[in-house]
């Protein structure tokens, strides 16, 4: 379909003899938030790496404004500029302070001129309520704040899409809840994001679509209360069920 | 005419002080220029050492060759004393290729490779040392390889590696006293020659150790001063989001009082 922002088509990955990603098929629309579920070692990590290229997939399409970045000779590094990533470890630029961390790619990869930069920075990191902070080195900051930052600094390079992988799970329980009110912001400004996350409720709330991943494959997706509430698939119910009793209990 | 041994370092002083000082003004200038050479040898060969595989085929086998070459000259630099390196390459190039180098710029050259050697086993551990995930980071926001390492990881790398850089330069003060076999008129040739024109050895080789124990314990303690510098302040300003951005301080300004 054409207004699909990014079509993935039977994407595969293996680490050697180990085969991670089965063959994926995965399409996401302008605006659409994704919540990727599923046991650890499933996939979902390396799947979300795969999208960005930082793990380069061993088969498969991903196709981008109708051309395929991984065919010989595609502009990745610029691909990457156009799909952000906040990482679980953050991976703020240890050299930097916070500011220079949102404007370095902005003028090194985007070629924009520092002070336009530095306004674009500024504005998201007032959105991230880190616009104080702007001087701090991140050894100075909280796992919460740091996160908020690498979000900043993400949205900073006007990435059409932005990409989660398990954001909040290298947290402290009480910083958690302000990362992810930054990101339900985000959902709600239209903002396009594909989410790798365990916190369940979240994804129910900001996701307009689930997706649950297991041994390599997509084993079903579809709207959160279809997939949360009323699971069809048999292993999609083992987890959630291992989930519910795991959270209670 | 019998002295007393503070009497017969008096009169070097007196008399030879001026030769002790441009020998030693040359020792620091080798050893200087050459820990910076050869500090940015190992920064460029660390470096090439950690390039990243290519998709194509032929790039590998540069790749390939180009560390093959590296680890052949770390090993053949690190595996044979700097004395005969400096015999070798001194006199080869004088038989061999006709060049003539006057004997401090041989010198300069010879510490820089040797201590280029040194330096890009250092590098090359300097920048594991550093966390992956600021490649990916780097590379997520749309750096290349090259961006990446000139931004994010060398500068950290430097940092990283600042002490063992250090230990280089004052291992490179003591070590260029074997340039005297290439006749460097530095501070171990300087004092030789002193000590055959008076027959002093004790006190005028005193003399020598005494120069060499400062300038290396200097050397220390401005590293030190350099790396708590480059650590950085442990504070910084809280910017009131009401501020306007004029007032901001530019990144590299000083933090104020």
């Amino acid at each position: 379909m054409e207004n699909n922002l990014i079509e993935i088509k039977n994407l595969k990955k293996s680490f050697g003899k180990i085969n991670v990603l089965r063959g994926i098929d995965f399409s996401i629309k302008k605006g659409d938030v994704s919540c990727i579920i599923g046991p650890s070692g499933s996939g979902k990590s390396t799947f979300l790496r795969c999208i960005n290229l930082l793990d380069y997939p061993t088969s498969g399409e991903i196709i981008y404004k109708g051309e395929n970045v991984l065919k010989n000779n595609y502009n990745v590094d610029f691909y990457r500029s156009k799909v952000g990533m906040v990482f679980q470890q953050f991976n703020l630029f240890n050299n930097m302070n916070v500011l220079d961390n949102c404007t370095i790619g902005q003028v090194k990869v985007l070629k924009k001129d520092y002070n336009s930069a530095k306004e674009n920075a500024l504005k998201f990191l007032e959105k991230v309520q880190m616009s104080k902070f702007i001087e701090a080195k991140p050894s100075q900051l909280s796992g919460g704040q740091k996160q908020r930052v690498a979000i900043a600094r993400a949205l900073s390079m006007d990435s059409e899409i932005l990409l989660f992988d398990e954001p909040t799970s290298a947290l402290d329980p009480e910083t958690v809840g302000e990362v992810l009110k930054v990101m339900k912001d985000l959902a709600q400004s239209g903002l396009t994001m594909i989410i790798v996350t365990h916190e369940m409720a979240f994804a129910k709330e900001v996701s307009n679509r689930i997706v649950f991943m297991d041994d390599g494959i997509i084993c079903e997706q579809g709207k959160p209360e279809e997939i949360l509430v009323n699971p069809k698939n048999e292993r999609t119910k083992n987890f959630l069920f291992r989930f519910i009793v795991g959270e209670s209990g | 005419m019998e002295r007393t041994f503070f009497e017969w370092i008096g009169y070097i002083l007196n008399h030879y002080g001026s030769r002790f000082l441009k020998g030693t003004a040359i020792t620091l200038l080798i050893s200087l220029l050459g820990t910076i050479i050869g500090f940015l040898i190992g920064l460029g060969l660390g470096s090439a050492k950690k390039l990243p595989r290519s998709s194509s085929k032929i790039k590998n086998f540069f790749l390939m060759i180009l560390n093959g070459l590296i680890t052949c000259y770390v090993e053949v630099f690190r595996g044979t004393p700097m004395m005969v390196q400096a015999i070798v390459i001194y006199f080869g190039m004088q038989e061999f290729m006709g060049i003539n180098f006057s004997p401090t710029i041989a010198g300069i050259i010879i510490v820089s490779i040797n201590t280029g050697a040194y330096m890009v086993e250092v590098v090359r551990g300097g920048i594991e040392s550093v966390d992956p995930g600021q490649m990916e980071a780097a590379k997520s926001i749309g750096m290349s390889h090259g961006q990446a390492m000139i931004y994010v990881i060398l500068p950290q790398t430097i940092k990283n590696i600042l002490p063992a850089t250090g230990n280089e330069f004052i291992i490179n003060i003591k070590d260029t006293s074997v340039l005297n076999v290439i006749s460097v008129t530095e501070l171990f040739f300087v004092t030789k020659s002193i000590k055959g024109a008076i027959f002093r050895t004790y006190e005028t080789f005193i003399v020598a150790a005494l120069i060499y124990f400062v300038l290396t314990l200097t050397v220390t303690r401005l590293l030190k001063m350099l790396e708590k510098r480059m650590d950085g302040s442990k504070e910084f300003v809280h910017a009131s989001s009401t501020m306007p951005i004029l007032f901001l301080k530019k990144p590299g300004e000083k933090n104020g009082k």
